[in-house]
This record gives structure tokens, C-alpha cells and sequence, in this order.
């Protein structure tokens, strides 16, 4: 390891103090996160996020941003966005990720490049409702990692371990959640 | 006061009595009571014979390797109160402890007593710890804890799933498979290690590189360090190494961290290849450490060869769901951890978590004490051996502690 100081461009102090004063005050902890989403026109729709709660009070995005989503023309829509599913993996490979330069922040690793490619296998006999064994959802993720570090092989391997064992969205979609949907 | 006659119970004693300080040692029932009412038929200690030691007794027999049953921990530690001569009040339940003037009052079913300063020895694994899931488990289906557990033969013949994979779940898993009972084990964050390592035991090689001495505050996070989970051990007169591959190798299916229970179906986290690696990690990071340690203390030529074991093998997709209203599954076995009881505490000790505040076993109220619990000082702590060190330092800080005030230390009030 050289001399030169490591910098992943995260503020590890600032999150290792998060973490201790939300150990003394855990009502903090609680955070809603939320999104808002608008039919545009077939299966193009829109989703925006500006407010979250956490800390005790509403918080605010520096702006708002918003997503559009669609299906490909294969599905005979008009392709005004990523399919939803294609928005799931990327919200699990912008989690990993992020979990991979904190860590590696923390363990004093210096990042030069990190790439994940991501697929989701998916039989669409399940949404097409045309066999009711089959799934909905993906029948499996495989994540790959390619990740340039001043590190050994190993050391790279138990970051992104690390990175998926403190992940939210790997939580989110490997274990059950209860969803509640109602009409207003 | 010391309040359990465990081995830690004991060694606070046979320490206590070495500095002059006069004491009673309360025990609900007798000698060893957890060892001799709440273990499994086939358990042995994790830690070989040689590592039973505690301040004034060393293992003497004859196979130093081999690992104590539990008839033979109860001989050991009942051998050990003969040999501290400790002062036992024996069926003496404590029911209250609480605070009075500078000291405390013990409520007990023979009486109370008042005392300047308290050692609780009661143990950590008191009562089982079954997850909140357990409630949605369908009544058709058997549950048992360790607590209860003797052997496979009390079971229904069946499948049975056995939730959590650490020393206790795999030891289980393993004897209720051989009985000829299927079984399922749900693996979450676990702890990976060899029995035997370049010809050593894994315990030896911790203890010659200091690794079950390193100290409290000495480590990153030690709530992190008092949490990790009981290492995948057995100790069997063949020394075997009992990981997932083991058990996977004689038909043992692994399934993910059990993750809820949905109208009779069990699910399953999808985190099993995750929390296997980095068992494997952090297997191989100690083995790393052991390696070192050996050539930088020129041990490296006298054992075997450095090698690294198996990757642990997980199936491609592993199931995700259970149905425990088809019949496969007739038992679940909740392997997932104990708590301590402190219902007869009434002292404002306890963080939210229910754990009793202290640091390093000089707890959050002055004159009180805790030991026996994991990593209270030391990695070892949990160990029959930790209790020594453990206990050193605990009565060096309650002698002192004691000798600020000229009072007597300890006194039956009633009846």
C-alpha cells in the first residue's frame, strides 16, 4: 500500500459518526423513503422522488429527480424507458456499488475502477399468465463484478461480500416483504 | 454475593478467596445445573481437554485432544468447587436483585441477603431464543429448542428443518440426519473453521498466536465481536471438521436464512451463496493469520504443510420456499441462539436490547459484576479456560472496589 491517502470520494467519519449517534438515538434511524409515480400514456409511466423522512424531520433530495419507465417494442410498447425490472437491477447495482466504495473506504483500499454487469433470467410465460408455475419475477440475478484495486484478489472478494451483506436492496430483494396496495 | 456455581461462578470464588474477600455463592439448584439439566445427550465441549483449565485445577487425565462429554464437564466442574472448597449455598434460587443504600439486596426462596458488591455468574445461554416467525408455524408441525433436545429418537420420523448453522445447529443437523430423518438446515451469517489446521487443533493454534487472548478493547467493535455467532465445531473423539460441505456430503440440504413463515410456507432469503463466502473469507483470513503467525515464531517447519479447504458448495438455486403443510417437514429445531435470564433483576442495568451494561464485566452500578458472558474481556471469555483470566480481573476490581469502604461485605438479613 502507498502512502498516498485513500480517497473513494467518501466521507467514512461522517457515516462512522452517523452510526454512533444513531446507536444512542435510535428514533432517528427511522427513515420512510418514498416515490411518486404518474401513468404517461400505455406502459410508459413516470416515477419522481423529492421527500424522504429520516433524522426525526422531512428531508429533501437536492432536487427532484424522475424516471421514466416503458417496454420494449418487442412487447409492443413504445420503449420511453427502461422496463421496471431493468430499474430493480439497477437500483441492486447502484446499492452494491456504493457499498463496494464505502468499504472499501473504510478498510483503507484505494478504488480505481468498478464495473458490475447485471442479468436477471426471466421465463415471461409467468406475466403472460400462459403457466401458473412459472414466476413473475426473476428466476435468478447474476451479478458481475470488475473491480481495479490497490488490493489482493481476496481483499477485492470480501469487499463486494461485505458490500452485499450491508446492501438494502440485496435485503430487498432476496428476502419476503410485506406490500400493502391501496386505493384512495 | 456470587450468584451461580457454574465454572465461572467458581473460579470468581477460588479467586475472590485468594484475596480475602469473604463471600457466598448462591446456586439456584446444584453444582453445574445447567450442564447437568439443559444439554443434548451427544454434546462435547468445543475446546480439547488441555484447555480445561481454571485457577487452581489442570486437565490430568489422559487424553489431553480429546473433548469432555457432558457427564465429564459436570465431574470436572463439580471436582473444581471441592478443590476451591467453595462456599456454596446450594438450592437457593435468587428471585429479586436490587439496590439498597450502597449495596444490594438478594431475594431468594431461603431468605434474603445484603451484600456490598455482586457477581453475576448465571451464564448466557439460559433460555433459547426463537425468532418472532415462529409464531406463524403451522400447529401441525413439531418444534423443539436445544434447550429441550436430547436426541434424534425423540423426533417424529420425517423431514425436519433446523434453523440456524452455527456450532449448535450443524451438531444437530448432523445427528438427526444419521437417525434417518431428513433434513433441511437454514444457514444465515455463520462462522467457518477446520477442527484441525497443519495438525493442530484449531484452539491450539488461537492460543499460541494470542488470537483467544486479544482483549475487549483492543478490537474495531466489540458489540460486533460479541455478537458473531458460535464457530462450526464438534468435538468428537475423531477430530472431525464439521462444515456445510460435511454435512451437505452425507445428503444434508442447505437453504437459505429462514426469512418468514406465509400461510404454512416457509421463505428463504436468497443470501445463502453470500453469507457462505464470506465464511470462506474469513476462514481463510484466519488461516492467513495462523500461517504468519507460524513462520514469524518459527513454528512453520514443525507442523504440516499450509493448505486451504474447499470452497463451501452451494447448489445454483437454492430453494426459496418450503411448504410445511405437505408433510415433508415434521419438526423444526430452532438453533438460533440463546439469551440469558435476568427476570430476577430489578436493577436498571439492562440497555435496550435486554444486555446487561457494563464494561469489560464492571458493570453500569457500582459494585456489581458480570462474567461468563461472550467476549466480556477477552475472545476466550465464553471458553471454560476464559473464566480464569476473566475472573482475575473481575475480583481484583471488586477487592478494590470493597476495600473503599470498611463495612462488612456480606450479611443474611431474613429469615
Amino acid at each position: 500500500m502507498s502512502d498516498q491517502k485513500v480517497d473513494n470520494g467518501v466521507n467514512v467519519q461522517a457515516l462512522l459518526d452517523a452510526r454512533e449517534a444513531l446507536t444512542e438515538a435510535p428514533a432517528a434511524a427511522q427513515f420512510t423513503w418514498r416515490a411518486k409515480c404518474d401513468w404517461v400514456n400505455g406502459t410508459h409511466s413516470r416515477t419522481s422522488v423529492e421527500g424522504f423522512f429520516g433524522l426525526g424531520e422531512e428531508q429533501k433530495h437536492r432536487t427532484e429527480f424522475s424516471f421514466d419507465a416503458d417496454h420494449p417494442e418487442i412487447f409492443a410498447s413504445e420503449d420511453n424507458g427502461a422496463t421496471p425490472v431493468e430499474l430493480v437491477l439497477a437500483g441492486l447495482a447502484s446499492c452494491l456499488t456504493a457499498g463496494v466504495a464505502a468499504v472499501a473506504q473504510n478498510r483503507e483500499i484505494q478504488l480505481n475502477s468498478v464495473s458490475a454487469t447485471l442479468e436477471g433470467g426471466m421465463d415471461v410465460q409467468g406475466i403472460l399468465g400462459i403457466d401458473s408455475d412459472v414466476r413473475n419475477g426473476f428466476d435468478g440475478i447474476k451479478v458481475t463484478y470488475n473491480i481495479d484495486a490497490d488490493a489482493s484478489k481476496e481483499d477485492i472478494e470480501a469487499l463486494v461480500a461485505q458490500s452485499q451483506k450491508r446492501s438494502a436492496v440485496y435485503d430487498i430483494v432476496t428476502n419476503p416483504t410485506n406490500i400493502t396496495v391501496e386505493v384512495s | 454475593m456470587v450468584i451461580g456455581a457454574g465454572h465461572t461462578g467458581l473460579a470468581v470464588s477460588r479467586c475472590l478467596r485468594d484475596r480475602a474477600v469473604d463471600h457466598v455463592v448462591l446456586e439456584r439448584a446444584d453444582v453445574a445445573n445447567s450442564w447437568k439439566t439443559e444439554r443434548w445427550d451427544s454434546l462435547r465441549l468445543l475446546t480439547p481437554n488441555w484447555q480445561s483449565r481454571l485457577p487452581g485445577l489442570a486437565y490430568e487425565g489422559d487424553d489431553p485432544d480429546g473433548f469432555m462429554t457432558v457427564p465429564e464437564v459436570v465431574d470436572f466442574v463439580e471436582r473444581y468447587a471441592d478443590v476451591v472448597s467453595a462456599p456454596i449455598e446450594i438450592r437457593t434460587a435468587v428471585t429479586s436483585l436490587s439496590s439498597v443504600g450502597h449495596g444490594y439486596q438478594v431475594d431468594t426462596n431461603r431468605g434474603s441477603w445484603r451484600c456490598r458488591a455482586v457477581v453475576v455468574a448465571t451464564g448466557a445461554c439460559n433460555i433459547a431464543s426463537v425468532p418472532a416467525v415462529s409464531s406463524s408455524v403451522p400447529s401441525s408441525i413439531s418444534e423443539v429448542t436445544p434447550i429441550d433436545y436430547r436426541n434424534p429418537d425423540q423426533l417424529s420420523e420425517g423431514g425436519v428443518l433446523v434453523i440456524g448453522a452455527s456450532a449448535t445447529g450443524i451438531q444437530l443437523a448432523d445427528e438427526i440426519h444419521r437417525s434417518g430423518r431428513p433434513v433441511t438446515l437454514a444457514v444465515g451469517e455463520h462462522v467457518r473453521m477446520p477442527r484441525v489446521y497443519r495438525g493442530r487443533d484449531i484452539q491450539w493454534w488461537m492460543d499460541a498466536a494470542g488470537i483467544l487472548d486479544e482483549r475487549y478493547d483492543q478490537v474495531d467493535d466489540i458489540n460486533r465481536a460479541r455478537n458473531v455467532p458460535s464457530p462450526q465445531l464438534v468435538g468428537s473423539p475423531e477430530r472431525a471438521t464439521l462444515d456445510l460441505n460435511a454435512l451437505t456430503g452425507i445428503g444434508v440440504k442447505l437453504i437459505g436464512r429462514l426469512a418468514g413463515v406465509n400461510d404454512g410456507k416457509a421463505q428463504f432469503s436468497g443470501s445463502l451463496r453470500n453469507n457462505c463466502a464470506l465464511a470462506d473469507l474469513k476462514m481463510n483470513r484466519l488461516l492467513n493469520t495462523i500461517d504468519e503467525w507460524a513462520v514469524e515464531n518459527s513454528r512453520d517447519e514443525e507442523v504440516d504443510p499450509s493448505h486451504r479447504f474447499a470452497a463451501t458448495i452451494v447448489e445454483d438455486s437454492p430453494p426459496l420456499g418450503l411448504d410445511l403443510g405437505n408433510g415433508q417437514i415434521r419438526t423444526i429445531v430452532w438453533a438460533t441462539g440463546f439469551y440469558p435470564d435476568y427476570s430476577w433483576l430489578d436493577l436498571p442495568v439492562l440497555d435496550r436490547k435486554g444486555k446487561i451494561r457494563h464494561d469489560g464485566g464492571v458493570v453500569d452500578s457500582p459494585g456489581m459484576y458480570l462474567i461468563g458472558m461472550t467476549f466480556l474481556r477477552r475472545r476466550k471469555s465464553s471458553f471454560i479456560h476464559g473464566a480464569g483470566d476473566d475472573a482475575q480481573d473481575i475480583s481484583d476490581h471488586l477487592a478494590a472496589y470493597l476495600s473503599n469502604t470498611t463495612s462488612v461485605s456480606y450479611a443474611k438479613t431474613s429469615p
